[in-house]
């Protein structure tokens, strides 16, 4: 299974960041070894939870608000041609603006609470999911809406039948860039104007110089984040079950 | 041996003939087809054998109704036995989709259309059982070998019960066994529909068709007509397939 091979790395570099620690004997306000981080994120596990939970929904709430506009942008722009030629330009040059440079603009205009934060998440997921998911409805098998045509089936068949499963993989592989990304969105937006969350936490441990509890906030925001990346990625390959039968045979070896 | 459970009897009452007349195409320049005119008779396979590119795949999709090519001439179907496609069509490419099992890709047609009912299913499952691939009925079709999915495209095809298959080499991406095997299979569940086949191979040719048009040429034209006589599909110990086959090998080798 993947995860013991997960497990056995991230054991390794805990070890590794311990001796490297020993041996360089860095001071503890660099770089603190993995057993203060530990007994750090024990001891402030009350406060550290809260903030993982407002960081966790601001991350999830982004990441569904922002799938669901990525995927109506797409449907949008491959229902009508029309849109599509005004709705694309503006996509593309979207994506050349860095969203971390709106941060303090969306803090000014949607203030210090979730709001905000959710906002940002939802630019960073925005553009991956809609780009990918619009390309992978445009590839469709030219010989497959032929085919639909000659059997007569509707706009709304093709779509549903033929389009988007086939547009399945390439909105899969959107989604994983914009799960990968997400979390940035959320902690760039707390740094920037936040009263809550660990991004919040970390920056205000860090100007203390209390940098053990940084680091447990981020161990905390790392682990968080893979297992989102991680169930993300499972239920992406439940959804779309007909390639599994490629890594089956893989699966075999492990 | 597969016997047909659904052949329309040959007697011509059912049989729909397609008309080409004065047909012209120009694409960017090239002039595909000046003038072409041609009859593909009701109930019988008629092979459209000729050198890939010179026109054959447009001019099935042309019969089968796309808007986007724009032709002069007109292409008529007599008779007229249904509103809307009178044609199904199957190509080199399977087309099965990847997502759903066997027999929903046999019932394509009707998911498509909204209008899968038990009696559609019937139907399926008992094409599936002819053609050797009712335990197959759930599987994902990643899990097939090229003839059996071909199987499956054939299947689907017939499960639109139109009177006109329009056929786009579907059996050149097979091994020769399973082509003939398939060929084989295609011939029986066939029988009595008017289907307009195009093949690059002569040999399929003479095996299937009733009537072989010989397209080459620029713009394409039809530049021999055979007619093999007996019953489809003939093996390669019958005799006109034979004596045949060299005169067809060099009337293509001479274009």
């Amino acid at each position: 299974m993947i995860f013991t091979r997960l497990v056995i790395v991230a054991a390794g570099l805990l070890f590794l960041w311990h001796i490297l620690v020993s041996i360089t004997g860095v001071p503890h306000y660099i770089l603190p070894g993995p057993f203060p981080v530990g007994k750090s994120m024990l001891q402030n596990w009350p406060v550290l939870s809260t903030h993982l939970l407002t960081t966790m929904i601001e991350i999830l709430a982004g990441l569904i608000i922002g799938t669901l506009l990525g995927c109506s942008c797409a449907l949008t722009m491959i229902l009508s041609p029309h849109l599509k030629r005004w709705m694309l330009p503006i996509l593309v040059v979207s994506q050349a603006i860095p969203v971390f440079a709106l941060a303090p603009i969306l803090v000014l205009w949607l203030g210090y609470g979730l709001a905000s934060k959710i906002a940002m998440a939802v630019l960073i997921i925005f553009f991956p999911v809609a780009s990918s998911f619009y390309y992978g409805l445009r590839r469709t098998d030219p010989d497959l809406l032929e085919l639909a045509r000659i059997m007569e089936a509707g706009t709304l068949s093709t779509l549903r039948y033929i389009v988007i499963p086939s547009a399945m993989p390439a909105f899969a592989s959107g989604l994983r860039v914009a799960v990968a990304v997400a979390p940035i969105g959320a902690v760039v937006g707390e740094w920037v104007g936040s009263s809550a969350g660990l991004g919040f936490y970390m920056l205000h441990a860090n100007a203390r110089m209390q940098v053990d509890k940084m680091f447990a906030a981020l161990a905390l925001l790392s682990v968080a984040s893979l297992i989102l990346y991680f169930s993300v990625d499972l239920i992406l390959n439940k959804l779309i079950y007909w390639e599994t039968t490629r890594e089956l045979n893989h699966a075999h070896n492990e | 041996m597969i016997v047909p459970a659904h052949a329309r009897k040959p007697d011509g009452l059912d049989a729909v003939s397609i008309v080409l007349d004065n047909v012209s195409l120009s694409f960017a320049g090239t002039v595909i087809f000046e003038n072409l005119s041609l009859q593909v008779e009701g109930g019988k396979c008629t092979c459209l054998l000729g050198p890939s590119g010179c026109g054959k795949s447009t001019l099935l999709k042309m019969i089968s109704g796309n808007t986007s090519i724009h032709y002069q001439g007109s292409i008529s179907f007599s008779p007229r036995s249904r509103r809307g496609n009178m044609t199904a069509w199957m190509s080199q490419n399977d087309l099965l989709l990847p997502w759903m099992d066997v027999e929903n890709n046999v019932l394509l047609g009707a998911k498509l259309r909204f209008k899968r009912d038990s009696h559609q299913r019937q139907q399926a499952a008992k094409f599936l059982t002819e053609a050797g691939l009712g335990e197959h009925a759930t599987s994902l079709p990643a899990v097939l070998s090229g003839g059996m999915r071909q199987r499956v495209a054939l299947l689907r095809t017939l499960m639109e019960d139109r009177p006109i298959l329009l056929m786009d080499e579907p059996f050149s991406a097979l091994d020769a066994l399973t082509r003939i095997k398939l060929q084989n299979m295609a011939a029986q569940m066939t029988r009595g529909k008017t289907v307009l086949l195009v093949t690059h191979d002569p040999m399929e040719a003479l095996r299937l068709g009733d009537k072989i048009l010989v397209m080459a040429g620029n713009p394409a034209k039809v530049t021999a007509i055979f007619e093999p006589g007996g019953t489809t599909p003939r093996n390669a110990d019958d005799g006109s397939v034979g004596k045949q086959y060299p005169l067809l090998l060099s009337k293509l080798l001479e274009q």
